[in-house]
Formats: C-alpha cells, sequence, structure tokens
C-alpha cells in the first residue's frame, strides 16, 4: 500500500519533501540534544546562524546553480535585508508591541527592501555575463558595506536627523527623547533580539518550499533553459529579461530575509558583511553540488558548524577546515564515490526495505 | 498569399556583404530547400529570419505581418521556430522537459501559482505532460522521456531538436542541415520524417542542406545562394540542371 503511494506521487516532490524532513528532523535532534545537556552551549549557539546560513545558499544556489550566473554580491543583499529589518524593528518596537507581529514584519520588510535592491542591480547587469556580472556584483556587496558604514540617523521629539559621512552635531538634539538609529560605523543597536530556532527552521522550510517549487514549474525550467543555452532560449520565446529578473528578485529578497533574521539574532557589524562573506556562501554552494538545493543545504550545515566545532583544535583548526574542503572538493567529482551516494538515497533504502517485506 | 516574403535582404558586417538582395517566397505547406557552397551564406540567412541579427535592409513579412529587426522572442512567438546546425539542446534538462521549454508560450501559468501549486499549476502541467509526450510519441521518442538529453544518441538529439521547434507551433520551420552526419538510411527516415511533419502539422519547412539526394527527393523548391547573392530560385528539378548551378556548386 504505501510502496504504491510512494510511486503515485512524482520523483521531484518526494525529493523536496525528504528535504523537508531532512531539515525538521536535524533541527529537532539538534534542539533536544542541546537541551538535554549533550551538546554544549557553543553548539546551541550555532543553530541560529545555521538557518541563515542555509537560507543564503539556498537563495544564491538559485542565480549561480538555476539561472548560471556567477554573483559575487550576495553578502550586499544580507546587509540590506539586516539594516532595514533592523531599523523598521526599532521604530515600530512601540507602536506593535507584540514580537509575534512585528519580528516576521521585519523579516518581510527586510527582504522586500533586498528584494528591490535585487531588481535595481539587475536592470542594468541584464547584459553582462560571466566575470562581469561577477565584478559588478561584488562592487555592488562592497558599496552598500561603505554606504551603510556612513549613514547616520537619529530620533528625537522634532523628528528626524539625517547625516552623511559625518555624525550628526548632539547640541541641536533634544536630549531627553534622544534615539540614536544609525550611528555610522558604530551600526545599529537596540533590535529586539527576538530570533530563535522555531523561527529559523520555519524561514528554512519557507524558503525551501519557494525555490524548489519556483525551479520546478515553468519559470524554472525557463531559468535552466537560459542557463544551458540563452540563444536558443530566446529563440525559443522566452522572455530573457522577465525570467533574469525573478531570478535575482528572489534571490535577492531571501537574502534579505536571512540578513533580517541575523539582525534580530546578533550584534550588526557593518565589516562582517564583506567580500568574504559572499564567498564563504559560493562556497557553500559550490561544494554542496551548483544547482542541487539540498546539497546547499548539507553543506551550509557541515561547512558552518565545522570551523566552530573545531575549535578544540586551535591553531590546527583552519588547516584542518582546508583540508575538508579539498576533501569534499575531491569526492564530489568522483565517479565511485557518487555511485557509492547512490545506494544510499532514500529511494534505495526504502526500495530495500520493501523487498525484505514482500519476501 | 505568400506565407514568407523575404524583399531584397541584405546584412553586412563591416565591409563583408554577407547577403545581399535575396528575395523568395515560401508558401502555406511548401517544402522549400536553400543551397549554396560553404560560407555563401545560408546560415546567415536562417539568422535573419529568426533575429539572431538585424537586417541592414531590405524585409521580412511572415503571414503579412513585418518581422524583421524584431527580437528572436518576439518572432517566435509570431511563428518561426529553428534547428541549429551543430545541435544546441538545453543538455542538462531532461527530453521531457527540453519539449516542455518548447512549450512555454503554448500552456501558460503564472509563477506565483507555480510555486504555491494552484489548481492552475496542476491543469496547465497536466496539460503540458501530455501534450509533450504526445509530440515525444509522434518521433518514437517518448521512452526515453526523462533521460538527460545529452545522453541521446546523435540521431535522437537531432529529432529532439526538431521536436523542441515543433512545440512552439510554428507556421515555418527552419532546419538547418538536418541530415549533417547521418547515414544513408537514417538520412532516408528522415525525409520519411520531413514530409511527415510537414502533412501532419501543416507547416512550412524551409532547410539548409548539403545532401543532394535529400533536396531532390523532398523539397518543391529550392533556391541557390553562391558568395551572399542568390544565384537561381524555382523547381527543384530545373534548379539542379542549371548550369550556373553546377559550375557553382553541384560540380560538372
Amino acid at each position: 500500500m504505501r510502496k504504491l503511494f510512494l510511486k503515485s506521487i512524482k520523483s521531484s516532490t518526494r525529493n523536496k519533501f525528504s528535504t523537508y524532513i531532512m531539515v525538521i528532523a536535524f533541527f529537532s535532534i539538534a534542539a533536544i540534544l542541546v537541551e538535554a545537556g549533550i551538546l554544549g552551549s557553543l553548539f546551541k549557539g550555532l543553530l541560529v546562524p545555521m538557518c541563515y546560513y542555509i537560507i543564503l545558499a539556498v537563495s544564491l544556489n538559485l542565480t549561480v546553480g538555476i539561472l548560471g550566473e556567477l554573483s559575487l554580491g550576495h553578502a550586499g543583499f544580507m546587509c540590506v535585508g539586516a539594516y532595514v529589518g533592523g531599523v523598521f524593528s526599532i521604530l515600530t518596537k512601540d507602536i506593535i508591541t507584540s514580537a509575534l507581529i512585528r519580528f516576521p514584519l521585519a523579516l518581510v520588510v527586510g527582504g522586500l527592501a533586498a528584494g528591490l535592491f535585487g531588481i535595481l542591480i539587475g536592470i542594468p547587469i541584464l547584459r553582462l555575463k560571466g566575470d562581469y556580472l561577477a565584478i559588478v556584483t561584488l562592487a555592488f556587496g562592497e558599496i552598500i558595506k561603505k554606504l551603510v558604514q556612513n549613514i547616520y540617523i537619529i530620533k528625537d521629539v522634532t523628528g528626524f536627523h539625517f547625516s552623511f559621512a559625518t555624525s550628526i552635531d548632539t547640541s541641536t538634539i533634544d536630549s531627553e527623547s534622544k534615539q540614536v538609529i544609525l550611528n555610522g560605523p558604530m551600526s545599529i543597536s537596540g533590535i529586539p533580539k527576538n530570533a530563535n530556532i522555531v523561527i529559523g527552521v520555519i524561514l528554512v522550510l519557507i524558503t525551501l518550499f519557494v525555490i524548489m517549487n519556483l525551479v520546478d514549474s515553468r519559470s524554472g525550467r525557463a531559468f535552466m533553459a537560459i542557463r544551458d543555452n540563452r540563444i536558443v532560449a530566446e529563440g525559443i520565446g522566452i522572455n530573457i529579461t522577465k525570467y533574469k529578473l525573478i531570478v535575482f528578485s528572489f534571490s535577492a529578497f531571501f537574502a534579505g530575509v536571512a540578513g533580517s533574521l541575523f539582525a534580530h539574532f546578533s550584534t550588526v557589524d557593518p565589516t562582517k558583511f564583506d567580500y568574504n562573506l559572499s564567498i564563504l556562501i559560493l562556497v557553500f554552494v559550490v561544494l554542496g553540488g551548483i544547482g542541487n538545493i539540498r546539497g546547499s543545504v548539507i553543506a551550509a550545515v557541515i561547512l558552518y558548524a565545522l570551523p566552530e566545532l573545531l575549535r578544540s583544535f586551535q591553531n590546527y583548526r583552519m588547516l584542518i577546515y582546508a583540508i575538508v574542503l579539498i576533501v569534499m572538493m575531491i569526492l564530489n567529482n568522483n565517479e565511485k564515490f557518487l555511485r557509492f551516494k547512490e545506494r544510499f538515497t532514500f529511494k534505495r533504502l526504502f526500495a530495500k526495505k520493501h523487498a525484505k517485506e514482500d519476501a | 498569399m505568400a506565407l514568407l516574403e523575404i524583399k531584397d535582404l541584405c546584412i553586412s558586417f563591416g565591409g563583408l556583404q554577407a547577403v545581399q538582395n535575396f528575395s523568395i517566397s515560401i508558401e502555406q505547406n511548401q517544402l522549400y530547400g536553400l543551397i549554396g557552397p560553404n560560407g555563401a551564406g545560408k546560415t546567415t540567412v536562417f539568422n535573419l529570419l529568426t533575429g539572431v541579427y538585424k537586417p541592414t535592409s531590405g524585409s521580412i513579412t511572415l503571414d503579412g505581418q513585418g518581422i524583421s529587426g524584431k527580437s528572436p522572442m518576439e518572432i517566435n512567438k509570431s511563428g518561426i521556430a529553428r534547428t541549429y546546425q551543430n545541435i544546441r539542446l538545453f543538455s542538462n534538462m531532461s527530453v521531457l522537459d527540453n519539449v516542455k521549454v518548447g512549450l512555454h508560450n503554448q500552456i501558460k501559468y503564472s509563477a506565483f501559482s507555480g510555486i504555491f501549486r494552484l489548481p492552475s499549476y496542476w491543469k496547465q502541467e497536466k496539460l503540458m505532460n501530455e501534450r509533450a509526450l504526445k509530440l515525444l510519441k509522434v518521433f518514437d521518442l517518448e521512452h526515453q522521456s526523462k533521460n538527460l538529453s545529452c545522453n541521446l544518441p546523435y540521431g535522437k538529439q537531432r529529432k529532439l531538436e526538431i521536436v523542441r521547434a515543433l512545440a512552439t507551433n510554428p507556421k515555418l520551420l527552419l532546419l538547418d542541415e538536418p541530415a549533417a552526419g547521418m547515414n544513408p538510411n537514417e538520412t532516408a527516415e528522415l525525409m520519411n520524417t520531413i514530409k511527415f511533419i510537414r502533412d501532419e502539422f501543416n507547416i512550412a519547412i524551409l532547410l539548409i542542406e548539403h545532401d543532394m539526394r535529400l533536396v531532390s527527393g523532398i523539397c518543391e523548391q529550392v533556391a541557390v545562394l553562391n558568395f551572399g547573392s542568390e544565384l537561381t530560385h524555382g523547381n527543384t528539378n530545373e534548379v539542379l540542371k542549371d548550369p550556373r548551378v553546377i559550375t557553382a556548386y553541384l560540380g560538372e
């Protein structure tokens, strides 16, 4: 009976469900182990960052793996999301007192702002490909970082005070009602830390749901057609401009959501959103398998947790990390290993079990 | 009225006149051949017809509608589909998905209903699967529908490229050297297939080919290009006997 049911649903659907189950299972087991005290507090602090790194990796995989365009500005979109989401939360703290309403709104607002930037940056770079696109997106990430480091906003009874590049003269500000919102390189402070593991996992699942369904639909086929052969895709009647912008905006939206989640979890330091972060996310995508959404999830979890868990090795930490990266790279391209992996897919495991039952 | 009317088509790349004063007209349901020595500008004509290049001067009219200067996407929507000289499939996608990409503008639903799996997704996707499988079945490819298209043998890849072009529901199909790399048996089968497509889908076909058996076997009309300009055009048998064509292309 169960076998029939499994057969009747499409293999792509089954693939998606096993990814959702994998995420839920991993985080529930991890949370239980942390609660039970088996895993230390160090690991507990890694769970929410894992969530936003998964979201970042999956959304970047949409641009790099599915559309086939190399983007190095993902940290920039995350930065936009973190700042806009954070500022939104600070400003509405007194108006919307319930964190249950305010926090999801902050996530959406951060995502939308980043998505808007995705479209804005997408329009001029539509004609660029490959290295050139990578250069422009890289520059975008750096520009955003520098911009937010130079914005000062203070709120008092008289309203908002803005300044760019120079700090605001405090003598003009009513010190009673003064509320510093953005303080240049000192960044934002006072964002309510609403993020927790439950919201993180829900966001991961929403991201996976939206991106995997988008990829497995008419639009997703258009993305992949553009990736495989742009000229033919256009000759077959696909609107390249439209579908590229859809990808850029979705990818940026989720990076923004991840940024907003980050802002509500730890201190927002603008220097964090640099080139290294973009490359780190790209490493997750590449080692997880380009175009492989589930692979991005697994790679983000392992590669994020690893250097943290290796802290006890002290100076050898990054050495071991580098070796793991190299080994993963070799194994991912090794036919024998791939065949070995084939034998342990969900499908095969189920099939074996049923074969035994039937016998 | 003719389906496709090309008048005085010219394109030059810098100082090179790649195609000059090319004029032909193709009737509804006609099989038209385009032949000529290598470098004569045959594929350039195809690129002009599909909007990859913009003509320097001249006009192209499809079904009474001017299409010269439009983008490849718009031209495909108005009814011209093509295959390529060197096979260009979406090689990392399955055979079925290649055809479904071809159906992109035939069966539609929004990205939104795709994400949230609204009823229109299920309905249209089912329709798309049925139509794609039906097309694949006509060309005997339905058993390989789940394979990656790059894993198909050469002859089937050529066929799949034709299926993908047909999925866009064209009025005119352009085939760029469909028999390239095929043995005599495969070529004979291809000739039947091309005739079958014309009758089954009720479309006109313009094809570039170097295999004269195929051209004389199925084409009703032929145009000959030489150094970018048209040598002659007309009834296939007469053109192939033309002494100018024999000296320029066929050989004594």
